[in-house]
């Protein structure tokens, strides 16, 4: 399968082309709606996560017990057993059960606890006497965590943001089984299941790329806020 | 301006107790500058974290310019802290910041307006000498120009008292004589009492009118500075004394020195000085009393005060019989002798 195999493949193949795009559009809408949806939940559950420790600001055992427990659960089921699971959720929420939209659901809630963790260390990392200098000058909790926790724990929570947004492209590939489409399911009913090496070479070809550039513009966005 | 009302701080760990204060009573005038000395593992550091309640103090009260802290609420303690500045052995400046924000901060927490930030800020930054990093972040300061920023940060909100934690323990000691120096500016300049923890006596010489000292959880002595270098009344006083005199017997004496008199050898004898010590010039009077010729070796002297004192290592030749009367000539002036051995 050399590389002039997929051009003279791509300049004869104007319907695959069109399919593909398509699924270049699901995979996006996949990964960033339900990327975007994860931090909107996930970030205040990792502050939460970190200020109930021991030691936090609003220790709180009980509820950093329980917290963890559940993103832990979420954390544990496997992606493909998960999107199966919460089928009725899903039916819930966007009033159908196949489709990229539906898709977007079980992604998200796969993607909450993961990114919860992932800004809980990053949040770890923060000094602790950044906060204590922050209580002694008369910082109100939430003023603490919007002007010293998160902010000095931003490039971490970037950090995480790259990884879970490359997480979720693989996560992604699985929607296909409700529907949802994306380059992940091209790949395997036009290449895997219909013996189409090239289409299933493009499919790779095109996560690979995608892959790598969210990674560099997450490393870019690291550096150009580290002032550590 | 702050007093600490019989303060105890009990930590547990598992079921050990450890008394980390016990019954610590201070009173700090306004305008004030005072030290709190002490050994790591004194309790110096927990007791600076107990005047704003950063360590919430087991049982005794903290009250600074007239409300008792340990009374107040959540909120209202928030806002009390305001009023009270606090720097650093580590800075503990947002490396996310620049100077400028970074000194903005406590403004940006009181919802000051952009104009009144920018001119506080500017005019703080002036004071500390830092105009020209505004805009640098933390990381690419000195030490000494984290603790400036520290400092501009800890006085945006116009405290009445300034609490420093170790602040110059991480410098060097040109770098802590200049910090000392803004210290002292700062306290003449906006008549900021200032109450400092230290384990180094050269701290408490430089700059402080008051001085405690703290040892094992227990407030061990207190005095005005020149009262403690001139009539030092406990052992660990007169440790942190010494310490700042550093006064060690050269490594090819010490290998000469024998602890019995032998033929032919001399005795090798410290001299202290201490505010009681008759001030009168006595090593020339006793060579020329007592038949003895001194050979000194090493000596500090200082002036804290208005008192001299100091540590002296001297060699004493002469018959036995006249260092005899040489030695218990200085005991009556009193000046505190000690035989560390014979040069052979």
């Amino acid at each position: 399968m050399s590389f002039d195999a997929i051009t003279n493949w791509w300049q004869g193949n104007e319907r695959m082309i069109a399919l593909l795009m398509d699924a270049l559009g699901q995979t996006l809408t996949m990964v960033f709606a339900s990327g975007f949806m994860g931090f909107v939940i996930g970030i205040p559950i990792g502050v939460l996560l970190h200020l109930s420790k021991k030691g936090g600001l609003l220790h709180n055992h009980l509820l950093n017990k329980v917290l963890g427990i559940v993103v832990n659960i979420g954390r544990s089921i496997p992606f493909i057993i998960l999107l199966v699971a919460v089928i009725p959720f899903t039916r819930f929420v966007v009033g159908t059960t196949i489709g990229t939209a539906a898709a977007v659901v079980p992604l998200t809630i796969g993607a909450i606890p993961f990114i919860a963790r992932l800004v809980e260390g990053a949040l770890l990392e923060v000094p602790s006497g950044l906060v204590e200098a922050a209580q002694a000058m008369g910082a109100k909790p939430q003023q603490i965590i919007t002007k010293v926790l998160l902010p000095e724990a931003l490039p971490g929570i970037i950090n995480a943001v790259t990884i879970t947004l490359v997480t979720l492209v693989g996560y992604s590939a699985m929607a296909g089984t409700v529907g949802g489409g994306g380059l992940g399911d091209v790949g395997i009913r036009y290449g895997y299941q219909r013996f189409d090496g090239t289409v299933m070479m493009i499919t790779v070809v095109i996560l690979v790329i995608m892959v790598q550039l969210i990674q560099s513009i997450g490393d870019h966005l690291v550096k150009r806020v580290d002032h550590r | 301006m702050i007093q600490i009302k019989q303060v105890n701080k009990v930590f547990y760990q598992g079921q050990l107790e450890i008394h980390a204060l016990s019954d610590i009573d201070l009173n700090i005038a306004q305008g004030t500058i005072f030290g709190v000395i002490g050994s790591s593992g004194a309790g110096k550091s927990t007791l600076i974290r107990c005047v704003n309640l950063l360590e919430r103090p087991t049982s005794g009260n903290i009250i600074i310019d007239g409300i008792d802290l340990t009374q107040l609420s959540n909120k209202q303690l928030t806002l009390t802290r305001r009023k009270i500045g606090m720097i650093f052995q580590h800075f503990n400046l947002l490396s996310s910041r620049t100077v400028f924000d970074n000194v903005a901060l406590p403004l940006e927490l009181a919802s000051t307006s952009k104009a009144a930030i920018k001119e506080k800020v500017n005019s703080l930054l002036a004071l500390v000498g830092l105009s020209d990093k505004t805009d640098t972040y933390p990381a690419n300061l000195s030490g000494g120009q984290k603790q400036r920023v520290a400092i501009a940060r800890a006085l945006a909100s116009d405290p009445k008292v300034l609490l420093c934690d170790e602040a110059t323990s991480a410098l060097d000691p040109a770098t802590t004589q200049s910090i000392l120096e803004l210290l002292l500016k700062i306290n003449q300049e906006l008549n900021i009492t200032i109450l400092l923890i230290t384990h180094e006596m050269a701290v408490v010489k430089g700059i402080c009118e008051e001085v405690a000292i703290i040892g094992d959880g227990k407030l061990v002595e207190k005095g005005s500075v020149g009262d403690i270098f001139a009539h030092p009344k406990t052992q660990l006083a007169r440790q942190f004394i010494r310490s700042t005199l550093d006064l060690s017997i050269p490594a090819d004496y010490q290998s000469r020195l024998v602890t019995e008199k032998a033929e032919n050898s001399f005795p090798l004898i410290r001299l202290e000085f201490t505010g009681s010590s008759v001030d009168a010039p006595l090593i020339t009077q006793l060579s020329r009393k007592f038949e003895v010729d001194i050979s000194i070796l090493s000596s500090n002297m200082d002036y804290v005060g208005g008192v001299k004192f100091g540590l002296m290592l001297a060699e004493f030749f002469g018959s036995e019989q006249a260092i005899q009367q040489a030695i218990t000539f200085l005991k009556e002036h009193k000046v505190e002798i000690e035989v560390l051995g014979y040069v052979v």
